[in-house]
């Protein structure tokens, strides 16, 4: 059984590389990626769930940063936007479709739709794009940009 | 041939943004930095008996609790009327009442939940209305007694009155009698909030020469340095103000709030770096909102359905602090007719102290609202006169010749093509008429469409600047005081600098953080004004860089300077263009091939300030406040549900007048999300309250903005009708999307419900609601 | 930023768990069970919830599983919502997972979390009281297994120190006819108006509902108007509202009298597509 009591040393791998940092049980995976690792690509924007600004991967699944204790992030893959690689699919789709405006959302979008490229390789239905990327708030843009960039996606992936 | 011009350049922050690389002030690194968080009112309106530290005091790496009684400064950008910390009374649930500096966030937010603090109830006023009867409660005892910081701000004594304004023009009520048609409406919008996704956070450090570093996430970096200096009475340019990437504006971020704690905060503990970051919670409750709005409207029109006469009254909601609703309310006189041309008309504006969150200029600066009220009851008016709503508008559309609530003469310059604009929306929007279309039992189509424009209300002395620096290779470096937060402004300036050399504007490079210390002023990043006044300075900036090319390419070439023409990268001699010289070997003077040194480096500058605008006369509110108009006209066209009451907004389409499409595709973009926004406010947004003035759904649970599924097609069409003194004839646009966007869904849903709906957000529950009260 | 410290066990088997609860008993911690986390960190963060301790229950195979068997489909209350979507074997169960928070959400918060949770609306439970599903709960005084209406009253009602391990769908549950539907004040992704899940045992109807009162709720007495064919669908739909215990939920959502027409408005059109065959 594992058990923190206090601060802590674990190790995290975060983008490929293990990582160790210091964290109190209850310290949330999102504040460590951006105050230890200077990992702030993912957003504080609600740090309740509700905006999806700080979407990350783990495990090839997105999750919000701050809806999980660092301690729970032991042992799993987590890839942040730093991590993604630059002139990727989905970043390249997003820079040419315009997908985004002031780029305080675009993070949390980039890691939802890099996780849904992982879990659906191919093109799925409307309604599943829709239903992952509801996930996430964006106040700039119409949205139209952002389907866009969804399409381009998966069209530099075929 | 454009070189960059009309071109869709990607933003030049793209890539940065794509990686996680740009840099926003929560993101800057912690290191050393002490953290400060709030206590805020849990009361609407109360007398504060006592505040207890003690128990919060003695939490281990708690540094210092700052509060009310530590700051009598006031502050605020019209009139002084707002403490940093509330001292002796609350005015709204979420004032904040007490700060904590710790060791960690965490830390502060320990003690801050120990603080005790005793409230003595009093009455509470949550619309302008109550604020206004003649009975109610003073939320501030002395308004006529803070100072004001602009000269046309007049609040009234013993009311709940912060500002008022008025128009007269013409006739007034004697042209109302002589109308065939006359129609009355009054509306109801509830504040909302800006929900930027970024929340607002300050940093201050104050070194031991006293020089204060402040690094927020404001649109408004100048006005923080004056605010700052002359509050605290520290010569200004002691204070230095830093703004990287901004995560979202709308307005919302222009006034000055957070600074001012982590000033205080950062005071208290010696200097120290102090970063207040505040969460969203505090975001929505404490930091300034969107307005509320109470409007009387009565339109006249003649027998062939032109508009003779109209009376306004508007009850601006401000909230507990005026801000800078005071413009709002004047705004609202200034442009409240709509574009339409009436002769006689009577407008009150009333700026009135309720205790709810305090408002500051939202995306529209009020326009967004008050438009709504006017469109809607446009559409009242059209429909008494048997006419469409559509062609009822373009009978009325102002005009070269008329003259505008103010008595500004309109141009084509001046005020750009509404019937123009009208006419392409009618394809673009494909536009059916007002009587909805069945489409199966129980549900049918509807249209609805509306117009707007907008003038600005800057401080008539508003200033932009602009430096331009010199790389090796020939490119430029732009620096303005522009903040980026999304609206694109710094790429339309580096598409205007490199149309004026004909070069691509990849050869420009934007400085995006504004530092007071480095960037020229630019009054604030608001008011869609960035291509206008910032242009301008770029322009003259780009003048000043030509001029020394010129000189410097004469020396280099050994010809006169008159000979001299400087374009695509090179500097040549216009009677013999094979002699030249790239621009990239001369940007540091020139040095000949026997080592001579001539010229001098080249750095170019530029200033622009506001001309020929005044303040409004008191009585007649003659007068012009800003340097254009924008119009434009919208549809939204959606499919309603009858037995459920619901709805699906299918299409909504903007035709706007900029005057110049310097990015095709980012200012497409821009529309279409100031559509978005609007139907967002239209259709769901609100802050509520309940009966004792406590924000029920300050949070992105309940408080719901639009998400991705529930847009609809958005397509946006573009007039150029050149404004003459801006750069290319741009007009402002970037926040205009949202203007009417309510109105046209007010309109659309009004004609399938067969309700007149007068408020917003229309919701199913509120369809619901007013079928069923006409049922009984 | 959770203010406060708390212990975080992470144990391994069921034993290990109730252990380390009894453990963390006598060192005086108020202990929690944790399973996607979603609300325990979000109250930790407002202010409404200090706990000493909280025990991760996702490292523990008993409540991660999910498999068929000839009798029971048996889902670990630590399976996430998404997990049991995605599995599609309980389309009704799926399709109340996949109306609660969003998706990425629906990745980290538990089935166990979504039933213990203190926001009312736990619309996994509607599928479970619908279907005769059974429950497994574990905590230091041991092991049990009951039919789930009979611990699940409204919210769970279990023993100090236990937590649900895993529900048992009997499976002529996961193949009978079912609709669910959920109204909300407007943005899809939202708590509730109206809740209903239906589930029909042979011509049998039954439903259940969350957000219209207090708590989730099924009644047999409901049940029994909703399937008396003599009585137009209308009136049967507008009989529910009287028989409801309380008088529905008015919040800053939605007014009591909204919410009832909305029952009333989706019974009649799920009674209405019933007898027409629609579903």
């Amino acid at each position: 059984m594992v058990r923190y009591d206090k601060k802590s040393v674990i190790t995290l791998s975060v983008n490929g590389a293990l990582q160790d940092v210091v964290v109190r049980p209850s310290d949330l995976l999102l504040d460590v990626l951006r105050e230890q690792l200077a990992l702030t690509g993912a957003k504080p924007g609600c740090k309740n769930g509700d905006c999806g600004a700080c979407t990350v991967m783990v495990d090839g699944w997105p999750i919000k940063a701050c809806l999980m204790l660092a301690v729970e992030a032991e042992g799993h893959e987590i890839l942040t936007v730093e991590g993604l690689g630059g002139a990727t699919a989905v970043q390249t789709a997003f820079v040419v479709a315009n997908a985004f405006q002031c780029g305080y959302c675009t993070s949390g979008f980039l890691m939802v739709c890099q996780a849904l490229l992982t879990q659906h390789p191919q093109m799925p239905e409307e309604h599943v794009v829709e239903e992952w990327l509801q996930a996430n708030l964006c106040r700039c843009t119409s949205y139209q940009e952002i389907r866009n960039a969804v399409m381009l996606m998966y069209e530099a992936q075929s | 041939m454009n070189t960059s011009i009309g071109k869709s350049i990607h933003r030049k922050e793209a890539w940065d943004k794509v990686c996680g690389r740009a840099q926003y002030v929560d993101d800057i690194p912690l290191a050393g930095a002490l953290s400060a968080r709030l206590l805020t009112s849990s009361c609407a309106h109360a007398r504060i008996k006592g505040i207890v530290l003690t128990k919060a005091l003695s939490i281990p790496g708690v540094q210092a609790i700052v509060t009310g009684a530590d700051c009598p400064e006031h502050f605020g950008p019209l009139l002084q009327d707002r403490p940093a910390l509330a001292r002796e009374v609350v005015r709204y649930a979420g004032e904040p009442v007490a700060m904590v500096v710790a060791l960690d966030e965490a830390t502060a937010e320990q003690a801050v939940r120990l603080i005790q603090v005793q409230y003595e109830p009093l009455p509470v006023l949550l619309t302008p209305s109550q604020a206004l009867a003649p009975d109610a409660p003073l939320i501030h005892k002395q308004s006529n007694g803070y100072k004001k910081v602009m000269e046309d701000i007049y609040p009234e004594v013993g009311s709940n009155v912060a500002s008022r304004y008025q128009i007269r023009k013409g006739k007034g009520q004697k042209a109302l009698e002589a109308c065939k048609t006359v129609v009355e409406k009054r509306f109801y919008l509830p504040p909302s909030d800006h929900v930027a996704m970024e929340v607002r956070s300050a940093r201050c450090e104050i070194a031991t020469n006293g020089d204060v570093m402040i690094t927020t996430t404001s649109q408004a970096p100048f006005s923080v340095q004056t605010q700052i200096a002359s509050a605290f009475l520290i010569p200004s340019g002691k204070v230095q103000v830093k703004v990287p990437f901004v995560g979202g504006g709308f307005g919302g971020k222009a006034a000055v709030s957070l600074e001012t704690l982590a000033y205080l905060a950062s005071q208290r503990v010696g200097g120290k770096a102090v970063r207040l970051t505040i969460p969203r919670e505090q975001d929505m409750a404490s930091t300034p909102s969107r307005l509320g709005l109470e409007a009387m409207i009565k339109l006249g029109a003649d027998k062939e359905g032109r508009l003779q006469a109209a009376e306004f009254t508007y009850y601006l909601d401000c909230g507990a602090y005026s801000d800078s609703a005071p413009y709002m309310t004047k705004a609202i006189a200034v442009d409240c007719t709509g574009p339409y041309r009436v002769e006689h008309l009577s407008c009150d504006a009333v700026c009135v102290y309720t205790n709810r969150t305090y408002a500051t200029s939202f995306r529209g600066f009020a326009h967004e609202s008050y438009t709504f009220c006017v469109e809607r009851t446009m559409d009242i008016l059209a429909k008494a006169c048997g006419k469409d709503p559509l062609e009822f508008r373009l009978l009325n559309a102002i005009r070269p010749g008329d003259l505008t609530p103010t008595q500004v003469c309109c141009t084509n310059s001046l005020m750009g093509d509404l019937p123009g604009c009208l006419t392409h929306l009618k394809s673009l929007g494909e536009w059916e008429g007002a009587k909805p279309v069945q489409i199966k039992a129980d549900t049918v189509r509807a249209q609805g469409v509306s117009c707007f424009w907008k003038t600005e209300n800057p401080p008539t002395d508003a200033v932009s600047g602009a430096l331009i620096t010199c790389n090796e290779d020939g490119s430029l470096n732009l620096h303005t005081g522009v903040v980026e937060m999304g609206s694109g402004g710094q790429t339309h300036l580096a598409q205007i600098l490199a149309e004026k050399f004909k070069i691509d504007a990849q050869q420009i490079h934007v400085v995006m953080e504004v530092d007071t210390r480095v960037s020229p002023e630019h009054w604030k990043t608001v008011a869609s004004l960035t291509e206008y006044m910032a242009g301008n300075a770029v322009l003259q900036a780009a003048d000043d860089l030509l001029g020394q090319f010129r000189r410097n390419g004469a020396l280099a070439l050994d010809c006169p300077e008159e000979e001299i023409a400087v374009s695509h990268g090179r500097v040549y001699s216009i009677k013999n263009p094979e002699l030249f010289i790239a621009w990239k070997d001369i940007v540091k003077g020139y040095k000949t091939p026997s080592g001579t040194s001539l010229g001098e480096p080249i750095l170019g500058r530029g200033g622009f300030m506001l001309k020929g605008l005044c303040l409004l006369d008191p009585v007649t509110g003659r007068g012009r406040t800003g340097p254009d108009w924008t119009v434009g006209a919208q549809i939204v066209e959606i499919e309603a549900d009858l037995r459920r009451y619901t709805y699906r907004i299918l299409r909504a389409t903007t035709v706007m007048d900029v005057g110049k499409v310097i990015n095709p595709e980012s200012m497409r973009s821009m529309v279409a999300g100031g559509m978005a926004m609007g139907i967002s406010l239209a259709s769901r947004e609100y802050c509520s309250y309940d009966a004792k003035g406590i924000p029920q759904a300050p949070n992105l649970r309940t408080y719901k903005l639009m998400h991705i599924g529930q847009e609809p097609d958005y397509r946006v069409g573009f007039l150029e009708t050149p404004k003459e003194d801006s750069p290319y004839g741009v007009r402002s646009y970037a926040e205009h999307g949202i203007l009417g966007i309510p109105a046209a869904l007010g309109n659309a849903l009004s004609s399938a419900f067969q309700q007149e709906f007068c408020s917003l957000p229309i919701t199913p529950e509120m369809i619901w609601t007013m079928a069923k009260e006409r049922e009984q | 930023m959770i203010p406060f410290e708390f212990t975080y066990c992470r144990p391994d088997s069921l034993q290990e768990a109730a252990q380390a609860y009894e453990q963390l008993q006598r060192e005086g911690k108020s202990t929690l069970y944790y399973g996607g986390g979603s609300e325990i960190i979000t109250m930790c963060r407002g202010g409404s919830l200090q706990p000493g301790a909280v025990i991760d229950l996702k490292a523990i195979p008993e409540c991660t599983q999910f498999h068929l068997d000839e009798e029971h489909l048996h889902i670990g209350a630590a399976c996430t919502l998404n997990q049991i979507k995605e599995s599609k074997v309980f389309p009704l169960l799926g399709l109340a997972c996949g109306r609660i928070a969003d998706h990425t959400n629906q990745c980290r918060i538990t089935l166990g979390g979504n039933l213990c949770g203190t926001i009312l609306y736990r619309e996994t439970s509607l599928p479970l009281l619908l279907s005769d599903a059974m429950v497994t709960l574990m905590g230091p005084k041991g092991e049990r297994r009951l039919s789930f209406k009979r611990v699940f009253l409204g919210s769970m009602q279990l023993h100090d120190g236990e937590w649900i391990v895993a529900v048992h769908i009997p499976r002529w549950a996961l193949s009978a006819k079912y609709a669910h539907i959920k109204h909300t004040t407007n943005e899809k992704i939202d708590y509730p108006l109206v809740s209903v899940a239906a589930l029909w045992k042979g011509d049998h109807l039954r439903a259940a509902f969350s957000g219209v009162v207090s708590y989730p709720l099924h009644s047999e007495a409901i049940d029994a108007v909703l399937n008396d064919h003599a009585i137009p669908c209308q009136t049967r739909a507008e009989q529910v509202i009287r028989l409801l215990p309380e008088a529905p939920q008015q919040d800053v959502e939605g007014s009591r009298a909204y919410r009832s027409f909305l029952l009333t408005n989706t019974l009649t059109t799920l009674l209405e597509e019933w007898e027409h065959g629609s579903i």
